[in-house]
């Protein structure tokens, strides 16, 4: 059997760390999370040598090992804690060879810890272009470890890397820089307190409230009355440790590093006079979000329609196929149209995660932070919140997740509070079907068409509720805390593909699963409620005919009533008509009631469960929106889905909280249920109100 | 005194020994130390945040921030 070697790939943020991970890797990697949290785990394994096999672990960016978020916490706690399985035999720094000098600042750091570390020095292939000059023997001299310097662009030193990960063991495990200098005595102290620990190790430890394994724990028992040092005099030993890590740094460098600065005025500075315009940088950002959303509304509408068809065929292909009885009918009519309620997902989010990925990816995300900064902070947020609230159009989730880097604590709840306005893919769908129901065909001056110009209104509406509530939020919530930002400006790079599809298909895969899973149980359980029911549900068939006996009706007529009395009868129609009082004044029936209390878990399944809920007991192949169409108001006897219903349904998804997913991760990032809670109660209530509103206005 | 933020485009300056609490160790990570030259690329639309390249990296600041730190310019 082969023999396995634990490598971590750790490195600062923008040095292509991820495609290093991806050249060494090729698809052989999985994506999950660390337990208990939600920071994303990358691993995968690469070949090495005959009979070995390297278990690549892709940890997060870091500027170094004092973490200062979730993100950076779990480099440390990995590269702290020897009893992890996935403690790193070898690690493997990833820097870039523009910015070595701030890369090797976490190099130093990790060498110190005592595991055998190789520098990769990424972008190797700008060397040329940039004028710039390293004498790699003499720095790994200084270094005392192997340097390695690699392409992912143009794929070279793979071979030397992947060697040099093989040969670990030959590695020199020597410090770089004693750190105990920055404060003798207090080293001191802690040496002859734990004479087994590695001091630089101890003195991470303190610094951060790291969670160690259980053996470690003992061991380390005492440690926190070295925590009585003052907070702010740790502080300062950690600044001086930095400033004395940059003067190792900046000495190793001089005789190794030269970099022909005439050179630098280049594409970096060409392209910044245009994208960071005062006028030309805005008008560039909206034009790309425009793009972004032509290829959400437009572009992906082709592949959904053929999607929501073939479910509505293979629904009826199975209908036809298998034996009839109740599990053909819980295949035909729960899951295969839950599914299909999925699939037709896929599009969207593919697209969105593609635009996102390249635009993170070419470096031009941190201009349209620092772009928007100046006019984010008015509203209480910070120019980071952009991100979030870009992929808040995809999923609410990872956009929350996309806050971490928010340094200032009362900017980044607001923009986790106000993200779930804006219009996440997961919205679409409700919007799609109800907005080809009630908004008329047809063009404004020939060119803009009235239902997609709805949808970029329930877009904007979106963007702008988030907005205004971050400017009340900013008002009502007294919190204090400072105020510091920085945001580092990458060079820029082409996009390489492989990252690109990677990433999107790694997103896409994770939503879909995510959301498949409730989704699929839901249909299930609803298929079950309005399959079976108490009382005069069993007896329906008698029940009708005797009611429609003087009617002469055709046989085909009776069945039709028959599926209906049944579906009211059953477990779900009682539900339904309960809640109906309730939706009655919005223009709701109860079959839309049931439809947005069971979205309550995402709001995706408002269209599977009328789907479902249609499903159940009719004959035909029929899409979605042709059964919503010939739904019919019981009182008015009008089309159910009319003008002021769809808007009043449209502003009550705009608003309203519908997912429970959502609602689990803020809790997980604010670390309490009041902020979810707060925010499930106010969007709903706005919700509620603005949709009865409008539907009084509007019938 | 100046600071980081009254810095001109074209100038260059030293960035002098600052106090612990005012400036957060993540932008000393990033290379902004004492000693350490720093510059200004751009100032956004609106004059902040501020644009600069402080010892050979690019990043971006609030003014406020900015205002904390003191420099001599040799430029």
């Amino acid at each position: 059997m082969a023999r396995q070697i634990n490598v971590a790939l750790i490195g600062n943020p923008n040095t292509g760390k991820t495609s290093v991970f991806n050249r060494l890797t090729g698809l052989n990697q999985k994506v999950g999370n660390y337990p208990g949290i939600t920071v994303e785990k990358k691993q995968g394994v690469c070949k090495l040598d005959r009979g070995l096999k390297g278990h690549i672990l892709d940890l997060p960016g870091t500027y170094s090992l004092n973490a200062s978020s979730l993100d950076e916490n779990v480099v440390i706690e990995l590269l702290l804690n020897k009893n992890d399985k996935d403690f790193p035999d070898v690690a493997v720094v990833v820097s870039e060879v523009e910015n070595l000098k701030r890369n090797l600042l976490l190099f130093t750091q990790i060498k110190d810890l005592g595991i055998p570390t190789i520098l990769a020095v990424n972008m190797a292939d700008r060397m040329k272009r940039k004028a710039i000059s390293l004498d790699v023997e003499a720095l790994e001299a200084k270094l005392e470890t192997k340097i390695v310097l690699v392409s992912s662009r143009k794929n070279t030193g793979f071979d030397a890397l992947k060697n040099a990960i093989t040969n670990y063991g030959h590695l020199s495990t020597k410090p770089c820089v004693n750190a105990s200098v920055i404060a003798p005595e207090y080293f001191d102290r802690l040496r002859k307190a734990f004479p087994k620990q590695e001091l630089y190790k101890l003195w991470l430890v303190i610094t951060q409230d790291v969670n160690f394994g259980k053996l470690d724990r003992n061991e380390l028992k005492g440690v926190a009355s070295f925590q009585t040092e003052s907070k702010s005099n740790l502080k300062r030993l950690q600044q001086k440790e930095t400033i004395l890590r940059y003067q190792f740094i900046n000495g190793v460098l001089k005789e190794t590093l030269t970099i022909d600065t005439e050179n630098a005025k280049d594409l970096r500075s060409r392209l910044d006079r245009v994208l960071t315009h005062k006028v030309w940088g805005y008008l560039i950002f909206f034009g790309i979000l425009m793009l972004i959303f032509q290829a959400i509304f437009d572009w992906s509408s082709y592949p959904m329609d053929f999607i929501d068809s073939s479910f509505a065929s293979l629904s009826e292909w199975t209908k036809n196929t298998m034996p009839p009885g109740d599990f053909t009918n819980l295949i035909a009519e729960g899951i295969i149209p839950g599914l299909g309620g999925i699939v037709i997902f896929i599009p969207q989010i593919a697209f969105l995660f593609l635009f996102i990925s390249i635009l993170e990816e070419s470096g031009y995300m941190s201009r349209v932070v620092f772009l928007m900064d100046r006019i984010m902070r008015r509203f209480g947020l910070s120019g980071k919140s952009v991100v979030p609230l870009i992929s808040g159009t995809a999923c609410a989730i990872p956009a929350i997740m996309a806050t971490r880097n928010i340094e200032n604590w009362k900017e980044r709840l607001i923009t986790i509070l106000v993200t779930p306005f804006t219009t996440c893919s997961a919205r679409l769908p409700v919007y799609l079907i109800i907005i080809a129901l009630v908004i008329p065909e047809g063009r404004v001056l020939g060119i803009f068409s009235y239902q997609g110009l709805t949808l970029m209104l329930l877009y904007l509406l979106g963007f702008g509720t988030a907005i205004l509530s971050a400017y009340l939020l900013d008002r009502i919530l007294k919190i204090k805390s400072k105020t510091f930002f920085v945001v580092e400006m990458p060079n820029y790079k082409l996009p390489m593909p492989k990252n690109v599809i990677i990433t999107v298909i790694e997103k896409t895969k994770s939503f879909v699963l995510g959301a498949g899973k409730i989704i699929l149980a839901i249909s299930i359980i609803l298929w079950v409620l309005a399959s079976y029911g108490p009382g005069t549900f069993n007896e329906a068939e008698t029940i009708v005919r005797q009611e429609s006996a003087s009617l002469n009706l055709s046989e085909e007529e009776i069945d039709t009533r028959i599926a209906s009395y049944k579906l009211e009868h059953s477990y779900i129609g009682i539900t339904g008509k309960f809640i109906e009082p309730a939706v009655q004044p919005l223009g709701y029936d109860w079959k839309i009631g049931i439809a947005i209390v069971s979205s309550f878990a995402a709001r995706e399944v408002f269209v599977g469960t009328l789907a479902t809920i249609y499903s159940v007991g009719s004959e035909e192949e029929e899409t979605i929106k042709n059964r919503m169409a010939a739904e019919v108001n019981p009182i008015l006897g009008t089309p159910l889905f009319n003008f002021a219903s769809g808007v009043s349904l449209l502003l009550f998804y705009a608003f309203a909280m519908q997912c429970m997913s959502t609602l689990a991760i803020v809790r997980r990032e604010t670390n309490s249920w009041k902020w979810p809670m707060w925010q499930l109660f106010a969007m709903t209530v706005i919700a509620y109100v603005v949709a009865l509103g409008a539907y009084q206005i509007l019938k | 005194m100046r600071t980081i933020a009254t810095l001109k485009k074209g100038e260059r300056a030293i960035i002098k020994e600052f106090s612990v609490d005012v400036v957060p160790l993540k932008l000393l990570e990033m290379g902004c130390l004492p000693g350490n030259e720093v510059a200004l690329v751009q100032t956004a639309p609106f004059q902040d945040p501020l644009y600069l390249n402080i010892n050979g990296s690019y990043l971006a600041i609030r003014k406020e921030t900015a205002a904390q730190i003191e420099i001599e310019i040799i430029l």
